[in-house]
């Protein structure tokens, strides 16, 4: 449990470093702060978890020649067509429009059942109105493009934030330990590891659970990280 | 349970019932007069939107035109399906009433608060899940959960949703999750029968625990006084294994709780603890388990004035004596979880 407070700890100040100002940064949410309760199950004070809130990942944006980007917007225009068909409400289709911008607050919790990070989000419209779970499907790069492959820890279920009491989504994360054995040598219950390991963990980690909820661990970032090992 | 038939204490706890009083809620009946509220039996290890079929037919009359979607409330405080209702009940029913009167709602679900809830289905993959993460506590992986066959799927959720504990203990086997052996009972059976220690046991691994953990401000000398929760912020819902290390040394349901409660349980420091303390801390996070002894030398409470109140589980309050692994291998709920409610007061 300390571990995961040391290596968000080196996770808020990396990404501070690398990002610019503008962007907002990760922050660390203890329990106590979140829920009063909680303290007299915190251990150590270290309980919580790393916050990055109101990220606005899928933003259409024309000046971006990404093509991702000019997918979104494509399929904004298929989902407005559609809209037609059935209604015949104009202002409706305005304000359909307008809600493509979604916003995402992430928060990393670590799973004492599972021993491995975990990622809660929630995904809201400007007008604070929640997107479904169809929704989200649609917004995250790499759920669809992994749908026919092994997707076993990829799938997302609503869970409730063990801090916040409140329903979030969660990416499973019953497959984790497995794949960060791959890219981070030396299995999670080994003691011996070194303290840069310790803290790239999270980075790593984040490298592939990011990009499935379109965030991008900055080259930076990860350029720093590979000189430092 | 490893050994085949159910044992006595695990038959009570799923013969284990709530007698409900369930009235719809004001605001959804349009019927004169209006329906009389319905008595019903919940199983403990049951959830309360199994319920759903029985409250259709005694209130469908009543309700409004409308998609139904159920949810209950207890004097405002809506109750979350995916807690069984053995678990609700012992959180949140203040004695002495029975029947439990709870209002159930088919419209208006506060989705902001509860998970949303569709069909049964629902409360199976909530299930599932809960079943894959104790296994993964368990063995490590959760790989007998994702293997397990489509039949034998339906098959142990009809067990659960049925109360038919012979046909859990015939699917649930095969899953091979075994936890700890319940040495407290071992023990009883190899002084009898004078036979020695049995090699190769379970001696030590991870307990699948969730912790209600529920705080208070008053004081109360019996369990039955205590304050109602009308919040569920009151309430920390906390995943948390035991490592059981049983090295020949008795460990009770108030060890377990120790370990679980680190926090709470700081108040006997031992003696040079100052010094030990921060280089065992490092130790024990190195080794990612808990040690018994660091537990103990830790010396700062920040909340000096927090007291256990009780522990209930399966709507017995047990003294803390009791083995683990006889609570563990009773009274566990159909998930592999054990369910605990633990109240604390805490002076503000």
């Amino acid at each position: 449990m300390c571990e995961i407070h040391a290596r968000a700890q080196f996770l808020v100040d990396k990404w501070k470093t690398v990002i610019d100002s503008a962007q907002s940064p990760w922050s660390w949410v203890p329990s106590s702060s979140a829920s009063a309760s909680h303290n007299v199950v915190d251990d150590e004070g270290v309980q919580g978890y790393l916050s990055l809130e109101n990220v606005c990942l899928f933003k259409p944006c024309q000046k971006e020649r990404d093509p991702n980007h000019i997918e979104e917007e494509e399929e904004v225009e298929e989902e407005a067509e559609e809209y037609e068909d059935g209604f015949t409400d104009t202002a409706m289709l305005v304000q359909r429009h307008d809600m493509t911008l979604r916003h995402y607050d992430l928060h990393i919790l670590y799973s004492d059942s599972y021993r491995v990070p975990v990622l809660f989000f929630r995904a809201y419209f400007t007008d604070g109105s929640p997107l479904s779970l169809g929704d989200i499907e649609k917004d995250l790069p790499l759920s669809h493009a992994n749908e026919s492959s092994d997707s076993k820890w990829t799938f997302i279920t609503l869970e409730e934030h063990p801090y916040l009491n409140r329903p979030w989504h969660k990416l499973h994360p019953c497959g984790t330990s497995e794949w960060m054995k791959l890219l981070y040598l030396g299995d999670s219950s080994s003691t011996d590891r070194n303290r840069v390991g310790v803290e790239l963990y999270l980075l790593i980690w984040l490298s592939v659970v990011g990009p499935m909820v379109g965030l991008k661990v900055p080259i930076k970032a990860a350029k720093q990280l590979i000189d430092r090992s | 349970m490893e050994g085949g038939g159910a044992t006595e204490a695990q038959k009570f706890v799923w013969q284990g019932a709530i007698p409900l009083q369930i009235h719809l809620h004001e605001s959804e009946v349009t019927s004169l007069p209006a329906p009389p509220p319905l008595m019903v039996l919940a199983p403990r290890i049951g959830y309360l939107p199994l319920l759903a079929s029985q409250l259709k037919s005694h209130f469908g009359g009543a309700l409004p035109p409308g998609v139904d979607t159920i949810w209950f409330e207890y004097k405002g405080l809506p109750l979350k399906w995916y807690v069984p209702v053995g678990v609700i009940f012992d959180l949140l029913c203040t004695e002495p009433e029975r029947p439990w009167n709870l209002t159930v709602h088919f419209r208006g679900y506060p989705a902001n608060i509860l998970i949303p809830y569709e069909s049964e289905e629902s409360i199976k993959w909530s299930f599932i899940n809960s079943l894959k993460e104790a296994a993964y506590i368990i063995n490590g992986n959760c790989k007998n959960i994702m293997k397990m066959a489509q039949s034998d799927q339906v098959d142990l959720w009809n067990s659960i949703s049925k109360c038919n504990l012979e046909a859990y203990i015939r699917i649930s086997s095969k899953l091979k999750l075994r936890i700890i052996d319940d040495d407290f009972t071992e023990c009883l059976i190899s002084r009898s029968s004078g036979e020695t220690d049995s090699a190769g046991s379970a001696r030590t691994g991870r307990v699948p625990v969730r912790l209600y953990v529920w705080t208070v401000g008053e004081d109360f000398t019996d369990a039955d006084d205590a304050p109602q929760v009308y919040d569920w912020d009151k309430v920390s819902y906390v995943n948390r294994p035991v490592e059981y290390q049983n090295k020949g040394k008795y460990f009770s349901l108030g060890d377990a709780v120790k370990l679980l409660l680190p926090n709470y349980f700081k108040e006997k420091p031992q003696i040079d603890s100052e010094t030990k303390t921060e280089v065992e801390d490092e130790h024990t996070n190195a080794d990612e388990g808990v040690s018994n002894s660091s537990i103990q030398t830790k010396t700062t409470c920040s909340f000096p004035k927090a007291r256990l109140m009780f522990v209930r589980v399966q709507g017995i309050v047990p003294k803390l004596e009791v083995p683990f692994s006889w609570v563990v291998n009773n009274l566990m709920n159909p998930d592999y979880f054990l369910h605990l409610c633990v109240c604390i007061k805490v002076s503000q």
